[in-house]
């Protein structure tokens, strides 16, 4: 286990540190202590290395990760794992806005709740919270999976494309173009796989799953010859 | 951007800390607003039948004895100054709508920044440490303090446009965000007769809370009232006698998170700035959820918040939203 204290060698340091790891280093251990809410914590990682945040981190923390495992043991500010490709992204506490947003793959588990904007503009990623999410959360959502075992807020999957947005609790109302669809068993098997992959003991027969209702201008083909 | 914090501190023991404990919180916001910074600390309540105000002045040379000399000669008053800085509390048996007309009529160069009880408000262009260092803040001691860290937008880096505003006794607004419609409602507001001493949009913000106030209007409701009628992006955090409220604006584009100890309650637009507090680490951290009133303090500011007339009462109220 190799520690990192970003008190004393401070944010550029430290992530320099983590992104010049070749992918086939023997230290695959980290622990960043002392991370003081400070931002752009453990971005751009691109080896399958395991990173504990010792705490609670600021905005776009774990953001362009590649292969790499963060876990941040407490609160991440807005934007966290934003634009990931691929690895996996665990916040123990609850996360500000736009978590995952725009981000291409891999898994992002929120224990607690997310606020606004979760999964903004998301392109592959799947995410699963624990708890909640705020308004507007898979806004124009374009593939991939969010998993939500608490309560959806306001316009849930506004100008959604084609991610799947699975949700237990109640919705307070659905997006633009956003309708609840069919959960086949195909579906329900895709949900209770990712579930578990993100460690969360929840029945995937309580969720109902919403999408695209595709209707709006942007589907029509007639509309092709505009762009 | 900007910066804003607040702390309310609910273990006693802390209370002779509370400056040195918001010091970093501040300054931590700095690179969110380096060209003005203020704060409102509550502390020393005047006795009954007295009123504090901070004024502020452009020149540390200001003869404040002299002004306080001359009000009470002619309104038959009895009052005392004390000058800090740039500032200075003066204390008086005056009526308060009088005090405040003679000081506005005596010396247009005088700002009234604040008054109550026990509000004082302290803000000056430059750096937040600077300014905290200046009117030596960080031996201040209370139950709670706000601060606010400007980067300017809508209106030029001067005193009068520092944060926070004052809004009625007692109580002052710091603001995260810019709104869109202050020019008209300014219009309609010198109008009822509310005045203004800058450009500032935040300034129409607390007019507008001071106007609603002024007609009973319960700090929650005006505070609901101005999600409809206020225009544009806000984090609002108001301070009150017995703690601070906070509303964000339906959309919620400017940030904020609170935090919660046994020891105390902290909101901030960033974490950072609440992060050096002793158990933060411990603490539980959420996102104030958009077009809510969160308030915090003892129950009388629950009273307060939701009531024109406020109780009395020690007991803890949690965060809840009311």
């Amino acid at each position: 286990m190799n520690s990192l204290d970003l008190s004393t060698l401070g944010l550029r340091a430290i992530n320099e540190k983590l992104q010049s790891l070749d992918p086939g280093t023997n230290e695959r251990e980290w622990t960043v202590t002392n991370p003081m809410g400070q931002h752009a914590i453990a971005c751009g990682l691109n080896a399958p290395i395991d990173v504990t945040v010792d705490g609670h981190a600021g905005f776009y923390c774990a953001g362009m990760n590649q292969h790499a495992t963060v876990t941040v043991n407490g609160h991440a500010g807005v934007g966290v794992a934003e634009n990931m490709m691929s690895g996996l992204v665990r916040i123990k506490g609850n996360a500000s806005q736009a978590a995952g947003a725009t981000a291409h793959g891999g898994l992002l588990v929120i224990e607690g709740d997310a606020s606004s904007r979760c999964g903004i503009s998301m392109k592959g990623i799947d995410i699963v919270v624990g708890g909640s999410v705020g308004h507007m959360s898979g806004f124009m959502a374009q593939l991939g999976h969010m998993v939500i075992c608490g309560d959806a807020g306001e316009a849930l999957g506004d100008s959604i494309y084609e991610a799947k947005l699975f949700v237990a609790g109640s919705v307070e109302s659905l997006g633009a173009d956003c309708v609840e669809k069919e959960m086949t068993s195909e579906h329900e098997k895709t949900l209770a796989d990712l579930l578990e992959k993100a460690g969360i003991n929840k029945d995937a027969k309580l969720f109902r799953r919403y999408g695209s209702a595709r209707k709006l201008y942007n589907f029509d083909i007639d509309h092709a010859d505009a762009y | 951007m900007c910066g804003i914090a607040g702390l309310y501190l609910k273990n006693p023991d802390l209370f002779p800390n509370l400056g040195e404990l918001f010091k970093p919180m501040l300054i931590e916001m700095t690179s969110r607003g380096p060209d003005s910074a203020g704060i409102a600390i509550y502390r020393d309540p005047v006795s009954e039948g007295q009123t504090k105000y901070s004024l502020a002045h452009n020149s540390t040379e200001y003869d404040w004895n002299a002004l306080s000399s001359a009000m009470d000669a002619q309104l038959k008053t009895s009052s005392s100054v004390t000058q800090n800085d740039t500032h200075a509390l003066l204390i008086s048996d005056g009526d308060e709508s009088h005090v405040k007309h003679w000081l506005s009529t005596f010396d247009s160069t005088v700002r009234i920044v604040g008054s109550g009880e026990s509000v004082e408000i302290y803000k000056e262009t430059g750096l937040p440490e600077d300014v905290y260092e200046r009117f030596g803040l960080v031996t201040a001691a209370g139950q709670h303090m706000i601060g606010h860290t400007r980067m300017a937008t809508e209106s030029a880096v001067t005193s009068a446009g520092s944060h926070p505003f004052a809004t009625g006794a007692d109580l002052c607004l710091v603001h995260n965000g810019s709104l869109s419609n202050h020019n008209r409602l300014r219009e309609e507001l010198i109008r009822k007769g509310v005045s203004f001493g800058s450009e500032n949009d935040s300034e129409v913000a607390a007019a507008y809370l001071t106007w609603k106030l002024r007609q009973g209007i319960p700090l929650k409701q005006a505070l609901e009232d101005a999600l409809d009628d206020l225009d544009g992006f806000f984090t609002f955090c108001i301070g009150t006698k017995d703690g601070f409220a906070v509303v964000r604006d339906p959309i919620a584009c400017k940030h904020a998170v609170m935090a919660e100890t046994d020891d105390w309650v902290a909101m901030a637009t960033e974490f950072r700035a609440i992060a050096t507090l002793p158990g933060a680490d411990t603490a539980r951290i959420w996102e104030p959820k958009p077009a809510t009133v969160y308030a915090w303090g003892n129950e009388s500011v629950a009273a307060h918040i939701s009531a024109p007339i406020a109780a009395s009462s020690d007991d803890q109220l949690t965060g809840a939203p009311l």
